[in-house]
């Protein structure tokens, strides 16, 4: 893992699990598979905290154990995963897109917990639901499940490996820990549940009015006594699943965008004739953007998807735009030009691209030593003499984009510690609004003159409500921004896998 | 030999034209300290995409921040000085669902095992848990009555507490269930700590509980 991928881990889980998670975390991400107590040792955590952190980790798929010989377990943790937490958002809103607010809560609650049982997610969704309907109407926890069921049936939820029903009933030694099984063709089983109920809405007399301490509350819900009747049975996202569907989408995009381009004024209808479809899909298999191939005529013609083609097509994209953002439109020629040619000699650059020498040489170097271009040496004599030596221009475009990549992952540590910075800043402003709100809140709900609660909005000055905007905008745009850098790391992270598989 | 051009004259080993320089011409100036920290870039970024997608994600990602903070999952480290002590904080505490894994999916290691207990009070409350259970039940009980009588509400109800904490642990006289409970009983003291000037280790079960120091000041107590 780079120095640049362990510090975002580090950042996304002390914002998510607190220090304590953070550091045991981070820890299992330098160093690798390591047992419980060495990892106490090693981080100076007393047992008790770093088994607390670990089982927190566990909950949510980031830490994994295994059973090594002589019993003992080590515990290993999965960056990529951590990373993963950067696209909650967008799993969720895929989740509302596709299946509306039920499917939305579903998986929201799937991420926010880790992994739950289906009747627990059930239950709480239809809760959170019936809270945004209207006075005396209630969510059925019929309509949940089947939302439930449909996700899982597209494989958007999947099972966790689980304990495997052991039918010797001798105890015998206890193993160290639970030897976890998943089988392909259960993993989609959803148990045959009859989940009969209807969401509850929380009681106003629930809610502590204001001035109650907390801690009077019991701490056990009473309605947990009825037995679960799928016990053991846990539910996940199925992260993998949703990636397949941004690739997917971002393919149909771009080819969507390629058509616009070409056939803006053809009318596009659902009921295209045979004729126009068969132009439609020659057009795209003679793209030069190679998405979809030809591959044989049986049946009319038997056209395939190039999925590797097009992720290439789609981070090839992405790192032109990148070049021309950062360096103008006259060094993103010469790239693309570059790209186009494979290999180019200095003063073939100059000629193709018809720009003077000296630009064209300054641009190279500053595209050169920002690693989106790199020179190839072909030596003329064995001696690999400089003076006898062609040194050629080229993308090669799998590193360029494992440079760009790595570069994503800095700006968003660097976007998440500006924002950590200009809250931190703010601090005190943050908390007294939030008192003033609270106050505010505990005002309305006893009933009090639009007079009184003016005065209390006026503890507020308003250079303080200016600087409070000011903050807002910017913690908003940050935060913005690293959900669209996501974008750009998951179609590079796509495209370098599936190079990678095909090696 | 054919390269040189004369001695005592610089010369390159490679011919600088294939690099892009012209002969003689003036090289750009050695770099002699790292770039700038912020440097000033010819291009701005291009504006960030806007749209209802983005909006409900962005709302999504500040919603999620803020509701994973008051999950059991996140650990809390204890809090470092405020710099002033609001009164009002003590009634915006967040209230949080207590968590417990399910220890059958977990290695044995994982469960938390209490050896040794921090302070005479708690584990007074172990041993009692594992012998006379019911005895201690009755004791707590004509405690309460005792207090009631007295009219010290706010401490009743600790005692109320208490008394349902080891009722629970009553219940359970497994070993590993016990530890479990009496995890949990500890919780329970340290959640219903209420912040106030008294320790609570300072009175031990059976003790007054200073229904008296509160109302006669004058008398001096031992």
């Amino acid at each position: 893992m780079t120095q640049a991928e362990i510090k975002l881990c580090s950042l996304l889980l002390q914002e998510h699990f607190g220090e304590i998670v953070e550091k045991i975390g981070v820890h299992l991400i330098r160093t690798g598979s390591q047992p419980l107590r060495v990892i106490a040792h090693d981080t100076g955590t007393s047992l008790d905290q770093v088994k607390k952190a670990l089982c927190v980790l566990i909950q949510h798929n980031l830490v994994i154990y295994q059973v090594h010989k002589r019993g003992v377990v080590e515990y290993e943790a999965q960056c990529s995963r951590v990373l993963r937490m950067l696209r909650y958002p967008r799993y969720i809103y895929t989740a509302k897109t596709l299946y509306s607010d039920t499917g939305e809560l579903i998986v929201e609650e799937l991420l926010l917990n880790g992994k739950m049982t289906m009747s627990a997610v059930v239950k709480k969704v239809a809760d959170r639901l019936t809270e945004t309907m209207e006075d005396g109407k209630t969510m059925d926890y019929a309509e949940v499940s089947n939302t439930f069921v449909r996700l899982a049936d597209t494989h958007f939820v999947q099972r966790c490996p689980w304990v495997p029903a052991t039918e010797n009933s001798d105890p015998g030694p206890l193993p160290p820990a639970p030897i976890l099984v998943i089988s392909e063709k259960d993993m989609y089983l959803v148990p045959k549940l009859s989940l009969i109920g209807k969401g509850k809405r929380r009681r106003s007399s629930d809610e502590d009015a204001a001035g109650e301490p907390k801690a009077k509350r019991p701490k056990h819900n009473t309605d947990n006594k009825e037995p679960i009747p799928d016990d053991g049975i846990y539910w996940q996202a199925n992260l993998d699943r949703f990636h397949q569907h941004f690739r997917d989408q971002a393919i149909v995009s771009a080819v969507a965008n390629r058509m616009d381009q070409i056939f803006r004024s053809l009318p596009v209808g659902y009921n295209i004739s045979k004729q126009v479809l068969d132009q439609y899909l020659t057009l795209l298999a003679d793209d030069p953007l190679e998405f979809v191939g030809k591959s044989g005529d049986s049946g009319g013609g038997m056209y395939v998807i190039n999925l590797h083609k097009a992720l290439g097509s789609l981070a090839t994209a992405t790192l032109e735009s990148v070049v021309q953002e950062r360096f103008g439109s006259r060094c993103a020629r010469i790239f693309r030009l570059v790209l186009q040619k494979k290999h180019l000699e200095q003063k073939q650059v100059e000629d193709f691209a018809m720009i003077p020498a000296k630009e064209a040489k300054d641009m190279l170097y500053k595209m050169l030593s920002g690693n989106f271009i790199s020179l190839q040496e072909i030596p003329k004599t064995p001696d690999h003499a400089p003076s006898r030596t062609f040194y050629l221009y080229t993308v090669n475009i799998l590193s360029a984009a494992r440079m760009l990549l790595h570069r994503c992952y800095k700006s968003i540590a660097n976007l998440i510690e500006r924002r950590q910075f200009e809250t931190k800043e703010n601090k005190r402003l943050l908390e007294k609004s939030q008192r003033v709100e609270a106050i505010i809140a505990s005002m309305q709900a006893t009933g009090a003159e639009d007079a009184q609660l003016q005065e209390i909005e006026e503890m507020i000055t308003v250079p303080e409500r200016q600087q409070l905007e000011t903050l807002k905008r910017n913690v908003n745009k940050l935060d913005a921004s690293e959900i669209q850098v996501d974008e750009t790391i998951f179609l590079l992270e796509s495209y370098i896998e599936s190079t990678m598989k095909r090696q | 030999m054919a390269g040189n051009k004369g001695r005592g004259r610089a010369a390159y080993t490679f011919n600088i034209e294939a690099v892009g320089f012209g002969r003689g011409e003036k090289l750009p100036d050695v770099v002699l300290k790292p770039p700038p920290l912020f440097p000033d870039t010819d291009y701005k970024p291009v504006p960030l995409k806007a749209g209802e997608g983005e909006d409900y994600m962005l709302a999504l990602k500040q919603e999620l921040r803020e509701t994973m903070k008051r999950m059991p999952y996140y650990i809390e480290t204890p809090e470092e000085k405020q710099d002033i002590e609001r009164y009002s904080k003590r009634y915006m505490k967040v209230y949080k669902e207590e968590w417990i894994p399910d220890w059958r999916r977990l290695p044995r290691e994982m469960m938390p095992r209490k050896k040794c207990k921090k302070g005479p009070k708690s584990e007074k409350a172990k041993d009692t848990g594992k012998g006379t259970s019911l005895t201690n039940t009755a004791d707590v009980l004509k405690k309460i009555e005792e207090l009631e009588k007295r009219g010290d509400g706010e401490k009743s109800d600790e005692e109320n507490e208490e008394k349902e904490g080891s009722k629970e642990k009553s219940k359970e006289g497994d070993e590993e269930e016990d530890d479990d409970a009496a995890e949990q009983e500890e919780y329970d003291e340290e959640e219903q700590e209420e912040e106030n000037d008294y320790i609570n280790s300072y009175f031990e079960d059976g003790d007054d509980f200073g229904a008296d120091s509160d109302d006669n000041m004058d008398e001096a107590t031992y």
